[in-house]
């Protein structure tokens, strides 16, 4: 018969738009800026630096300056100078270090060659600014953030990554002794 | 309490006497002419305020049918989205294809938009309530429903660009092809009602049998089958999905719409809801007893409250159907209309026929819904028969 196959989808519109209303977990959508979500532990996006303390300067940040992740960076978005003291000797801290996540691709290569466990990837995805170039542009003072709030985003990897940091400082120890 | 009633039921015929009260010192002329302007600006305001509900109520159905929210971020429940759309389609560039032919191109929304608001006029949408009253209303409304097929050609043509004119060639081609069923599924209704007056027809469908069940033309088998076809082909004619092919966004980009940004889309936009309030008011008018209450004893309830609840069911149902139904193609739309609707119209003719004959008794109207049923059971039949290929043999690929 014309028109029974009508009828057929007509009554499997009409049960989804009637239970919609009345039963709650056929609405899967989150109401974004009033709900959230929780975020899986390893979503990432961009890259941060961890210092560890309270002190986000020389003796707490762990970069060393090596450079290692601006050379690798495949996008090229790292930019970092080294510290220099008034004889012009290097120092094992950056002057510079700015990340421009407009071109960051998220591809967490400079976390895989960092020697230091200094840079990590952050979850921090509410990143719009009302300037194109200076609100996407992160200097040293935005990226660096506590080694706390790296146990906060994601706990497993950060307390594996102190127990390898305390073994070889164990090990470095014993050595010397 | 049946003056209250009354006067319920005739408020905006008393408001609009009250308002032509305060011109009784003026010559009649300005009086007529004030008259018309009052109608004129009562059909736009409600049928603009329709407009603008049903575009967010459409989108919050649709998101409902597939089980989402919808638009609730502008105001209350998302009601003041219209405006948020309304403000945002005024501040558009307007933009004129450099080879497009310009006077033509400006008119075409214009002369879009005209028919469908003329085609608003005929309806009576309660007791005395037709804002432009004539004999041959049913005929006007068909004669100026079909200039939109002018004003989307015009459309297609002068926008200078493929997928305007091969939308508009196709918008051509089914709303000429549909626009047969559609008139000859009014012809029954004219037939037993004996006049092409929409007053007489809403007239010829009062009183109710057992107080309970109403004389509704939709109610008989004749009336039931022709008000489907007549459904169908309105939803062709307002270009409604399934029948949406000619701005088949697929294929066709925005069909006629294409070239067009801005207020002038917006007012095409208009126009499509305005031709489908038409249809659907026009519906309601032949077949579901225009203004009147579905049973005696709710009769207390005011006859333009009644006319807008079926509009707003048949609005509905167009939505609905639009949430279930993927789009045909071009030339599943011609054969249904050729090979199914057109039959099934004559039929109705035929089958209103042999129940005015037998005076609408039970005779008739057993013998009337044997008619509409085996020519629709022939024709599933015919056109359902399913082309029975038989596997293709290769000589030389094996």
């Amino acid at each position: 018969m014309i028109g029974a196959g009508i009828v057929k989808g007509m009554a499997v519109t009409a049960r989804n738009f009637i239970g919609s209303y009345f039963e709650k977990d056929r609405l899967t959508t989150v109401q974004y800026p009033e709900q959230r979500d929780e975020i899986a532990e390893n979503y990432r996006n961009f890259p941060f630096l961890v210092y560890d303390g309270n002190d986000p300067g020389p003796a707490g940040l762990r970069c060393t300056s090596c450079k290692i992740c601006e050379k690798e960076c495949p996008p090229q978005c790292i930019f970092i100078i080294q510290d220099r003291d008034e004889k012009g000797k290097a120092l094992k801290h950056p002057k510079v270090f700015d990340i421009d996540i407009s071109v960051c691709m998220g591809c967490q290569i400079c976390v895989e060659v960092c020697p230091f466990e200094s840079i990590k990837m952050d979850k921090r995805f509410e990143l719009s600014g009302t300037d194109r170039f200076k609100a996407l542009l992160l200097h040293k003072a935005d990226l660096a953030k506590s080694n706390d709030y790296y146990h906060q985003i994601r706990p497993t990897e950060a307390a594996a990554v102190d127990a390898a940091l305390a073994e070889a400082a164990a090990k470095k120890k014993a050595k010397a002794a | 309490m049946t003056r209250v009633i009354d006067g319920l039921d005739q408020i905006f015929v008393i408001a609009k006497a009250f308002l032509l009260s305060l011109l009784a010192w003026a010559p009649d002329w300005v009086v007529q002419v004030v008259s018309s302007f009052v109608n004129i600006a009562a059909v736009l305001g409600v049928f603009l305020v329709l407009f603008a509900l049903i575009s967010v109520f459409e989108r919050k159905i649709l998101a409902r049918i597939q089980n989402r929210y919808g638009p609730n971020r502008v105001g209350p429940w998302g009601l003041l989205q219209p405006a948020a759309d309304g403000i945002k389609m005024l501040v558009k560039e307007d933009i004129v294809p450099g080879g497009a032919d310009k006077a033509v191109h400006f008119l075409a929304p214009i002369a879009m938009v005209a028919p469908a608001i003329l085609a608003l006029g005929v309806i009576p949408y309660g007791r005395n309530m037709t804002a432009f009253s004539i004999d041959a209303g049913i005929l006007f409304f068909f004669a100026v429903g079909s200039a939109t097929e002018l004003a989307v050609f015009m459309a297609g043509w002068s926008s200078n660009n493929k997928y305007s004119m091969l939308g508009a060639m196709r918008a051509i081609a089914q709303m000429v092809s549909y626009e047969l069923p559609l008139v000859v599924t009014v012809l029954p209704v004219v037939m037993i009602a004996g006049s092409l007056s929409p007053d007489r027809i809403v007239d010829a469908q009062s009183g109710y049998l057992l107080e309970i069940i109403p004389k509704w033309f939709v109610l008989t088998p004749w009336g039931a089958a022709a008000f489907l076809l007549f459904f169908t082909a309105g939803l062709v004619e307002s270009n409604r999905t399934p029948f949406d092919l000619p701005e088949g966004e697929s294929e066709l980009v925005a069909g006629h719409m294409t070239e067009y940004s801005g207020f002038k889309y917006a007012t095409f936009f208009m126009a499509e809801y305005f031709g489908m309030f038409a249809v659907n008011g026009m519906a309601v008018t032949l077949f579901l007893g225009g203004w009147h209450a579905p049973c005696a004893f709710l009769q207390f309830i005011p006859s333009w409250i009644w006319f807008f609840s079926k509009l707003s069911v048949l609005l509905f149902t167009c939505i609905w159907i639009r949430g279930t139904l993927p789009r045909v193609r071009i030339d599943q739309t011609m054969k249904l209309a050729w090979t199914f609707m057109l039959p099934m119209a004559f039929t109705c003719v035929i089958s209103a026929a042999v129940w005015h004959f037998n005076s609408g008794g039970i005779l008739g109207w057993v013998e009337s819904l044997l008619i509409v049923a085996l020519v629709y059971a022939g024709l599933s039949q015919m056109l359902g028969a399913r082309k029975h290929l038989s596997v293709r043999t290769y000589r030389f690929a094996e």
